[in-house]
């Protein structure tokens, strides 16, 4: 059987995806409980099996055995989307990421477009899950998730654009392809590109906590201000798809970073590049995003948006400025 | 940076912040007015944790009583104790062995501290900061084994009596009050570090919500609030009791009346406490807990009496009236957050939900002892 044949390719690529993104999941959840615990020196899970790895599986059977409550008087429809719309589009841009040269669902040339294409909608998801739920706290808390995903998209296109003009594509394997070599090969490090690289990747790393609704920008489920926010009707797995969806978007945010300025599969030396380089930095930069978590109280929520309008927009904008005008400049000399 | 709201004629919604709200720490209601994010009005509805404690005063003897007072304010439990004992002992003319007075004034001050680091880590967490909180816990553990060994309880205390204890200190008492100061004073600077210092926290609590030395008067709050606001007043220094004249401490004032300054005031004073303990345990001096005599069934001669100490939250004060019976009359408790809580609603006008929450953990409200 010819694994690359189209029908074979589409179903194995379909279930590896959809295994991949619920797998992490479930065990960033143990990650980020087991984090916290030893962030706070106590130990976490680890009663269910050895260091509580077995957990995941434990809190999964405990909420698909949940009673699904649909509340009276909520919108039952769009109730019931609200969580699909989370975790589809987020499962949906896994199948560009290049895990290796070889190792990608579709290697399609708009590969990056097509990820923010899908990462707009989860804020719809959002939107409608507060919406529908017809509760005060849950709408307060779905308009901050969409006035803060609509702040802080626009820094992260502009910065996204800044690497798109330098690496002259939008298939996200040739912009790793690109960055092939020794680290400093990375666009991370290459000032000779644009003269703000590490500042337009610490940019989009705030936008990515912001976007995927980390702390300290968890504005949209603010615990101590409201309850769960859009989730507060939320339980069984309506409660466990939502989560299942912060994960896969905390996952693909943080893979794209890794792509755009982190070199994706390369190797930092030069040699044996492959998969297994991608993961340990995915899985680094997703531990930072932990470890910000539990450290960093929250942001105001006004705190927050003057961040996005007033410095990062800005320096999102010189850098584009910058970086064109320093392409220019290669192109006369 | 306080945000008023645009009072154009808009549409409002009412949101019920409680019983049961993960910032209210306990079962106080907020019925909010709200603006959008602003709100319109703040109308604190109590009535929840109504014990009824100041008629069970009536019902029972003067001894019976006081473990009541640990159930009002049970994170400072230990200065309810000392209010009540204050008063009765005035009022039945009973002296303190000096012994006893210091072991008091340890004790209460200990039961500070303690009082001090939970409301650290609760605000902390108000705010959305998760870690800390289980910090502060793990020190205050370390005070509440202490404060078990002696009083036999760990959070609803009980433990003096009418002039005097219910048991004395020993050698590891002593010993673990010394070692636990010395832990905390490594650990304070960890936490204005981490904490105090750090950005975030910074933008959330400078300049937000204030609470002039006006509406502190108006409403008659009195403790940390009132020291935020740049008011030096404490019971310990204005009306002194027991053993504090003799103790060299300082009143931390800070006259920034934000969050910021009433939180700055409770961490300089659990620096302060500390200062008072460790005065105390070289001066402790020798000698009995309790009085020769305490007549078993205390009857106060007829008369109206009063007795105010500075508890963890404020200014908490007795009024007692005896008719010269085994019972009291009349027991008048004036308890400290039910003033500062009364402000709120002039406070939080036009506030963000976020900053009146953060004002209202700058509080530091305990539900039971508003609702007595």
């Amino acid at each position: 059987m010819n694994l690359q044949s189209e029908p074979v390719w589409l179903l194995v690529s379909l279930v590896a995806v959809i295994a991949f993104a619920a797998l992490n999941a479930a065990y960033l959840v143990w990650v980020e409980r087991k984090g916290a615990g030893h962030i706070q020196r106590r130990i976490g899970p680890k009663e269910v099996g050895p260091f509580g790895l077995l957990q995941p599986l434990a809190d999964g059977a405990k909420l698909m055995s949940k009673q699904l409550l649909v509340p009276k008087g909520v919108d039952p429809v769009l109730f019931k989307v609200a969580p699909i719309l989370v975790l589809v589009p987020a499962i949906m841009s896994f199948v560009t990421i290049p895990f290796s040269e070889t190792l990608v669902g579709r290697d399609i040339n708009l590969g990056l477009l097509m990820i923010f294409a899908f990462a707009s909608v989860n804020v719809l998801g959002i939107l409608i899950g507060g919406w529908g739920s017809r509760n005060k706290y849950a709408v307060i808390s779905a308009v901050r998730a969409v006035s803060q995903n609509i702040a802080y998209e626009v820094p992260m296109l502009v910065i996204v654009l800044s690497i798109v003009m330098v690496s002259h594509t939008l298939n996200l394997n040739e912009i790793v392809r690109q960055q092939a070599g020794f680290f400093w090969h990375w666009n991370i490090f290459r000032l000779d590109l644009s003269l703000l690289m590490p500042v337009s990747f610490l940019v989009f790393f705030v936008c990515m906590l912001a976007e995927t609704n980390r702390a300290p920008f968890d504005m949209a489920e603010a615990e101590s201000e409201l309850i769960a926010g859009a989730f507060t009707e939320y339980s069984g797995m309506g409660f466990g798809v939502f989560f299942m969806g912060e994960y896969a978007n905390i996952v693909i945010g943080c893979a794209l970073a890794v792509i755009l300025f982190l070199g994706g599969w390369q190797c930092p030396f030069g040699v044996a590049s492959g998969w297994w380089w991608f993961l340990i930095k995915l899985y680094a930069l997703i531990w930072s995003v932990v470890w910000i978590r539990w450290t960093y109280p929250r942001t105001q929520f006004y705190g927050l948006l003057n961040l996005s309008w007033k410095i990062l927009i800005p320096i999102a904008f010189v850098n584009l400025i910058l970086t064109s005008a320093q392409m220019k400049l290669d192109n006369l000399f | 940076m306080s945000v008023f709201a645009e009072s154009q004629t808009q549409e409002t919604f009412v949101v019920n912040l409680g019983p049961q709200h993960p910032a209210t720490h306990g079962v106080l209601r907020v019925k909010l007015t709200m603006d959008g994010e602003y709100i319109d009005r703040a109308e604190p509805i109590l009535g929840y944790i109504h014990r009824m404690h100041e008629k069970n005063a009536e019902v029972g003897t003067w001894a019976q009583f006081m473990p009541n007072t640990g159930r009002m304010d049970y994170l400072h439990a230990l200065a309810y104790n000392f209010g009540y004992s204050i008063a009765v002992e005035r009022a039945a003319g009973i002296e303190v062995p000096e012994r006893a007075e210091y072991i008091r004034v340890i004790t209460c001050e200990l039961n500070r501290i303690s009082s001090h680091l939970l409301w650290f880590g609760a605000f902390v967490l108000d705010l959305g900061g998760f870690t800390p909180l289980l910090y502060a816990f793990d020190d205050r553990e370390q005070l509440l084994d202490l404060l078990e060994t002696v009083t036999g309880s760990r959070l609803t205390y009980c433990y003096y009596r009418f002039g005097g204890l219910y048991n004395d200190i020993d050698e590891n008492f002593v010993d673990g009050s010394r070692a636990f100061i010395k832990r905390l004073r490594s650990r304070m600077p960890m936490y204005h570090n981490l904490v105090t210092k750090n950005i975030i926290l910074m933008k959330r609590l400078i300049d937000i919500g204030p609470i002039s030395a006006e509406m502190c008067r108006k409403y008659g709050a009195t403790g940390p609030v009132l020291r935020g606001s740049g008011i030096n007043f404490d019971v310990r220094k204005n009306e002194p009791y027991s053993v504090y004249p003799e103790l060299d401490f300082d009143v931390p004032v800070y006259s920034e009346c934000d969050c910021m300054a009433r939180y700055m005031v409770r961490m300089d004073e659990i620096d302060q406490s500390m200062r008072i303990i460790e005065q105390a345990l070289d001066k402790l001096p020798d000698g009995p807990i309790k009085p020769e005599k305490v007549p078993k069934l205390i009857k106060p001669p007829k008369g109206d009496y009063y007795a105010a100490v500075e508890a963890a939250r404020g200014t908490f004060s007795i009024r007692l009236v005896s008719d010269g019976t085994n019972k009291p009359y009349r027991l008048k408790l004036r308890s400290p957050t039910f003033s500062n809580l009364s402000l709120y609603e002039e406070a939080s006008k036009g506030m963000l939900l976020a900053d009146a929450l953060a004002l209202m953990g700058s509080l530091d409200l305990v539900i039971p002892e508003i609702d007595r």
